[in-house]
């Protein structure tokens, strides 16, 4: 019955899908990390046919790229902290947490002023004086317009690091901890602020949700389409052999005009 | 001043020179591809001779190469004004010469301008357009660089269109400049990862022709679209793209890092040459300023292969490897392939690395001279030169010395 009212409401237009993700491209910035560590494989694609003498009826490529490249999800055991987490890989996480509300924070006037914007707690709880408490297992979207730049200003690295807006350590520990969030999605590269690793802890968006079981989203894209309370985000990510993330598709189901 | 394309005339399908010759005398294209002068000479007797005998015409001795004299004095000196092959026909007039070589053997010669019969002159060996060793005869210190014929066997820069692959690499700033010093019309440098800083971006910007362009030589789209923008605008290509990851079997991150490093390396060049490969070899007779050279700037570690650069040395000799196959399809268009092996550069990967290093304004330099002297292989630094001679000399004991660290 509730299946069928969506269905219908999705016919409708009462409920509309919008897509959160960025199109999978090569020149699509990755993480960069400094290069003695392993480094991530960028997106590439190349044809294995296209209507010719490799293949003269079909269409094909080969796809590689690293689990954390596009628009992708992170899982518990991406961090150290979420080492021992039980179902802490795609492979094995819940699918019932592939399908959960979602609430956005719109910070994207902050953010058009100051690359190193902070959601702080007092933002949060500003946000929850307005729409009302954070839902338990509810994701929360950080909504910076970050996603409408492009190249080198989507980077937007200096040669001390990535400046792009994130979440501070207390807001992350409050909404975990104090809220029980399921997930927490971004615009930008990392989850983490682009100065993240200075923070206490370092990186504390991957610190507090993967240590807590909880999961990420990144390159998110069209969080000016989602409104701040009342939708749905479907979150699926590859199911890759103990894999810590994967490139997928975000969607979003929406109320309607 | 390059002179633009007429759109209504045919561009010139490349025709070559006679490359037949025997197979002894392809020791003498290795020679002159690295720009020795080194001549025919009798292990018994020690007397020099050319062309290339099978065996020694007085003792029957057998013949190796030897470095000899290059001076020699002309017999006589003929214009050729209607000559009977292809080749030299749409090319003429063309000077040959008979010499008298101070070492011995008389030669027909290429011959420099204002070459007449008495005159001193020194001698060449250079590569002409199917590759093979030809003597040049020229006066000894008269500038070549303006002759027709010194021109056809060499990769002047001047007025042509240069495109450098990796404006990351140590050398490409530097390779920048003294292509504009040698006259280069355009200098287009590819940027991998365009989205990342790039520190030298005002320095290129402030050499004159120079143009950056976004490149990642490790995509199949990257290449292309480029080479659908200025494949057929490229006379020079220099392929500078490398990823120095130092590192043995056992390292971190190991066979993450080789792939990476055979991505650019070996399957950059591959993409790179199936684009701009056939663009380049059908544009070889372009008028006098048509394609004429591809670089592949490569590792000594390609070729000497040391187990603290596993994965970084593999690649380059599977760059190596490829390379061949690119000259062999070059070469149908008169197009040179110059190797450039480099040792260690002055670069952060290399920063533990023994002294002395190559900088990467002798390594620009290096390519610039080799292209202006129509080169195919080019060893820069002492520390390659030395791994290449002992390599010929015992190869078994420097793979014993570099498993031991010893450079």
């Amino acid at each position: 019955m509730v299946l069928e009212t969506l269905t219908a409401a999705l016919a409708t237009g009462a409920v509309r899908v919008v897509d959160l993700t960025q199109t999978l491209t090569e020149d699509f910035p990755t993480i960069v990390l400094p290069p003695e560590f392993g480094a991530s494989a960028p997106v590439r694609i190349e044809r294995i046919s296209r209507y010719d003498a490799a293949g003269p009826a079909w269409y094909w490529n080969n796809l590689s790229f690293g689990e954390h490249t596009g628009t992708h999800f992170d899982a518990p055991a991406h961090w150290f902290t979420g080492r021992d987490i039980p179902r802490g890989t795609v492979d094995t996480l819940p699918p019932e947490h592939m399908v959960a509300p979602a609430v956005v924070i719109d910070c994207s006037a902050a953010s058009a002023t100051d690359d190193d914007h902070l959601l702080t707690r007092v933002a949060l709880e500003a946000w929850e004086a307005e729409h009302g408490r954070i839902p338990a297992g509810a994701w929360v979207l950080m909504r910076s317009d970050w996603s409408q730049r492009r190249g080198a200003a989507y980077a937007n690295l200096r040669a001390d690091g990535a400046h792009t807006p994130g979440p501070d350590a207390e807001a992350m520990r409050w909404l975990v901890h104090d809220r029980g969030i399921l997930g927490f999605g971004t615009e930008t590269i990392g989850t983490d602020a682009g100065q993240g690793g200075d923070f206490t802890p370092p990186y504390p968006a991957h610190h507090y949700l993967h240590g807590a079981g909880r999961y990420g989203l990144q390159c998110l894209t069209n969080l000016h389409l989602v409104p701040p309370t009342g939708a749905v985000l479907l979150a699926a990510p590859l199911k890759v052999h103990e894999g810590s993330g994967s490139p997928l598709r975000v969607l979003a189901l929406v109320p309607g005009a | 001043m390059r002179i633009k394309k007429n759109p209504v005339l045919r561009t010139r399908r490349p025709l070559l020179p006679p490359g037949a010759r025997s197979r002894a005398a392809h020791l003498l294209a290795a020679a002159a591809g690295q720009g020795r002068f080194d001549l025919p000479c009798c292990t018994g007797c020690g007397r020099f001779a050319w062309p290339m005998p099978e065996l020694c015409a007085a003792c029957l001795s057998e013949v190796a190469l030897k470095p000899a004299p290059t001076g020699a004095t002309v017999i006589s000196a003929t214009t050729a004004e209607v000559p009977a092959d292809s080749y030299f026909r749409e090319r003429a007039p063309w000077r040959v010469g008979l010499v008298q070589m101070d070492c011995g053997p008389q030669a027909v010669v290429h011959l420099g301008p204002d070459c007449a019969p008495g005159d001193k002159v020194a001698l060449s060996l250079m590569l002409d357009r199917a590759g093979q060793a030809v003597l040049f005869a020229a006066k000894k210190g008269q500038a070549m660089t303006a002759d027709p014929q010194w021109h056809e066997m060499t990769a002047n820069p001047r007025d042509r269109r240069v495109l450098i692959t990796d404006a990351r690499h140590v050398a490409a700033l530097p390779l920048a400049c003294a292509l504009a010093k040698a006259g280069a019309a355009a200098i287009l440098v590819g940027v991998p990862e365009d989205w990342k800083p790039l520190p030298t971006r005002e320095a290129f910007a402030a050499i004159p022709g120079v143009s950056l362009l976004p490149l990642d030589v490790i995509s199949d789209r990257s290449v292309e679209d480029l080479a659908r923008d200025i494949g057929g605008k490229v006379e020079i290509l220099i392929n500078t793209a490398d990823l120095p990851r130092p590192g043995g079997l056992g390292a971190p991150a190991a066979a993450a890092e080789a792939r990476q490093a055979m991505e650019v390396v070996a399957f950059g060049l591959m993409r790179l040459a199936r684009v701009f490969g056939p663009a380049m070899a059908g544009r070889g007779a372009d008028g006098d300023k048509g394609a004429v050279a591809w670089v592949n700037v490569a590792s000594v570690f390609g070729r000497v292969h040391a187990p603290g650069l596993a994965g970084y040395g593999a690649a380059h000799a599977a760059a190596l490897a490829y390379g061949q196959a690119l000259r062999a399809d070059l070469a149908q268009g008169g197009v040179r392939l110059m190797t450039v092996l480099s040792g260690p550069t002055e670069d952060d990967w290399f920063q533990t690395f023994p002294q002395p290093k190559v900088g990467g304004s002798a390594l620009a330099n290096a390519i610039v001279s080799g292209l202006m002297k129509g080169l195919e292989e080019v060893v820069v630094g002492d520390l390659a030169r030395d791994l290449l001679d002992r390599l010929a000399e015992n190869p078994k004991a420097v793979e014993r010395e570099l498993a031991q660290g010893r450079f």
